[in-house]
């Protein structure tokens, strides 16, 4: 329990240079004459090449903003994005819509949450695959279906030659997903974000899904930023994990000391509210009362004040400074396990 | 997939079935009627009585509509009374048909050539001034009669500027050979490049006047479409892939917002063949619409009802073969 979190946080490969190193992103949102709304709020992460790194947390707590952010496919319409995002010395944001289509799906690739209406309904798999080849390897088409094939079966699906003519609506919901991945994939990029991939599946399949991503991340090495609500998911695969509230990050650690002692009202709440098998019989669950639309602004409270067990007087006067460092940090007045 | 089609073509048969009772029973009720038309002021009721017999117009509706479908089932329809008088109503049908083809046809590609790409721009630039312009464009475009826009077009065209023909298919003492009765086609057939280029300047003012309802619906369906297309989930997975602007256009996007675009077409032959009778008759050019003007002023009932049947034959078929490519687009029909 009260191991020190640098012999888990220091794994060998994890102590190399960053690959993505986002310094205090800020998305916000806002038509002409309305009220702007800041969907990310300042936010840091490093990953690290082979890293697997958690953004965790509710709905509308940023972290979907964040990737498509960092991937440059939010609307350019109606919002502005500032902070930086370096990958492999590059800052991301700064560069050219052209440059970033250069890097998007051969550098940086991405799994999205709806399998079904991620995939272009009336295009058949293998093309959907061997496009990607086709925009950055120069393949032609027919250079690139064999690997297409190779990629199918790779992800597991049985068949795989047989699937390349299929349209998304004959594959059932995890084949689907594992297609994605294969696209995903293809380019053997070296950061793969993954946007709650597993969200809309079904739960035997959801295992599946995680143990392949898991293992192809151990075997091509690269990067993996996964953004889900389920902390189940991210004990099963993350190295790190930022927990993120209202657009900003509040707590960081690596996923065994943010298991077995969380700080965060915030992260002990979203673990106490994960249904247990081993929990004694007719013990209700113990949900975080409120919403987020109870949240206050960030720049002179804490945001989750209102549903905080914790909270102080001083939580709803001043904005709680981040504590901490790449590796490990907490935002809070209050954490838990420290005496008033 | 042959199943769907013949259970269409067995339902076409009915739609026609029905129409041609409506239309027969629809004509006859009208004030009027061929005895007038032919005889005019100067009928005595004698002679009255004695056109109504020969033309069988004294016998009990239910007789007249039987007798009529027992000759056309044998392929008759019977004689005009006074459009081409003892001329065979099919016949003219037949003879007026390719005219109404070719000004059709080249009012539908106008149609689809302008409102499928400017669809997709305007809705590319949502907001923007082009968006705004073509959308008050196609507005204009809805709700000015076509009748209007000929004689407009017409006038500043043909008239003022002198820059096209004013009306007819072909130049007046232009000896051209015919082979399909399409003027352009039968030059480009015979290799008789005077007349085919003469043929399509004849066109370009009924085409375009003819053009403009169609162009309105195709434009404001692509652009609504395009709209939903680009919201979903599987445009930004292709962008996520870095595909090319271009691939992504042809491939994502139009490809999945062309379906519904193509039901519109179908059912803007509708609108081409009523829009032909204005067309037609502005720019006096002899096809189906025309002769359906002149019938209906001389109540030659066998004529209107040959014209008007077939009319609605040719709608009906025209969707089936919308209905078909569909399915040979979208892969999700194909398979159910």
């Amino acid at each position: 329990m009260s191991t020190p979190m640098s012999t888990h946080a220091v794994h060998p490969v994890h102590s190399s240079e960053p690959l993505l190193s986002v310094r205090d992103l800020r998305v916000t949102f806002g038509r002409r004459g309305e009220q702007p709304f800041k969907a990310v709020d300042g936010i840091s992460f490093d990953v690290r090449p082979g890293q697997t790194v958690g953004l965790v947390g509710e709905s509308g707590c940023g972290k979907s903003v964040t990737s498509l952010a960092i991937m440059g496919l939010l609307p350019t319409r109606g919002n502005t994005v500032e902070g930086s995002a370096v990958f492999d010395g590059e800052d991301l944001l700064r560069l050219s819509p052209g440059q970033m289509r250069d890097r998007r799906g051969r550098e940086i690739a991405m799994i999205f949450q709806d399998p079904l209406s991620s995939l272009n309904p009336v295009v058949q798999i293998g093309r959907q695959v061997t496009e990607v080849m086709e925009r950055h390897q120069g393949l032609s088409r027919k250079e690139a279906m064999p690997k297409a094939a190779e990629l199918l079966e790779r992800v597991g699906i049985p068949d795989p030659k047989a699937r390349l003519v299929n349209y998304p609506h004959q594959l059932s919901g995890g084949m689907r997903q594992r297609a994605l991945i294969a696209m995903a994939l293809a380019c053997k990029p070296r950061l793969l974000i993954a946007d709650e991939p597993t969200t809309a599946l079904d739960v035997t399949i959801q295992a599946q899904i995680l143990a392949l991503l898991k293992e192809l991340v151990v075997e091509t090495g690269t990067a993996l930023v996964m953004i889900t609500h389920d902390l189940g998911v991210v004990a099963g695969l993350c190295d790190e994990v930022n927990v993120l509230y209202g657009g900003r990050i509040v707590e960081r650690g690596d996923r065994h000391t943010l298991f077995s002692r969380p700080r965060h009202p915030y992260t002990v709440g979203l673990l106490n509210s994960i249904p247990r098998l081993d929990a004694p019989r007719g013990e209700a669950l113990s949900p975080i009362p409120g919403s987020v639309a109870d949240n206050l602004p960030w720049d002179s409270a804490c945001a989750f004040a209102p549903r905080c067990p914790n909270a102080l007087d001083v939580c709803v006067q001043q904005t709680p400074e981040w504590e901490g460092d790449d590796v490990v940090g907490l935002r809070c007045f209050n954490p838990m396990g420290v005496s008033r | 997939m042959l199943r769907f089609v013949l259970r269409r073509l067995i339902q076409m048969v009915g739609v026609v079935l029905v129409l041609s009772v409506l239309v027969f029973v629809w004509l006859r009720s009208l004030p009027g009627g061929p005895v007038s038309a032919l005889l005019g002021e100067r009928g005595t009721p004698e002679r009255r009585a004695a056109l109504e017999k020969a033309l069988g117009l004294d016998q009990p509706l239910p007789v007249q509509y039987l007798r009529y479908m027992e000759r056309a089932v044998q392929g008759d329809f019977g004689v005009s009374t006074k459009v081409l008088p003892g001329e065979d109503a099919l016949d003219i049908f037949f003879a007026r048909l390719p005219a109404t083809i070719e000004l059709s046809f080249f009012a539908l590609v106008i149609a689809i050539a302008l409102g499928i790409p400017l669809g997709y721009l305007a809705a590319r630039r949502k907001g923007t001034p082009l968006d705004t312009t073509t959308v008050i464009f196609s507005l204009v475009g809805v709700a000015v009669p076509v009748f209007f826009t000929g004689f407009l077009l017409k006038y500043f065209f043909a008239v003022e500027w002198n820059l096209l023909p004013v009306s007819g298919r072909q130049s007046t003492g232009l000896d051209a050979t015919r082979v399909t009765g399409l003027f352009v086609l039968d030059g480009i057939l015979t290799r008789e490049w005077d007349a085919a280029w003469d043929a399509l300047k004849h066109l370009v003012l009924p085409a375009v006047a003819l053009a403009t309802i169609p162009f309105a619906v195709i434009f404001r369906i692509t652009r609504a479409s395009v709209l939903d297309v680009l919201d979903e989930d599987y445009v930004r997975t292709a962008e996520a892939k870095g595909l090319t602007a271009q691939v992504i256009r042809g491939r994502h996007v139009l490809r999945n917002a062309i379906l519904p675009v193509v039901t519109t077409v179908g059912l803007q032959v509708g609108a081409l063949l009523s829009g032909a009778v204005l067309t037609e008759t502005v720019f006096s050019i002899r096809g189906i619409g025309d002769a359906l003007a002149t019938a209906f002023r001389d109540k030659d009932y066998p004529v209107l009802q040959v014209l008007i049947i077939a009319a609605a034959a040719i709608y009906v078929l025209v969707n089936l073969l919308v209905d078909i490519a569909y399915a040979v687009i979208d892969p999700r029909i194909r398979t159910r």
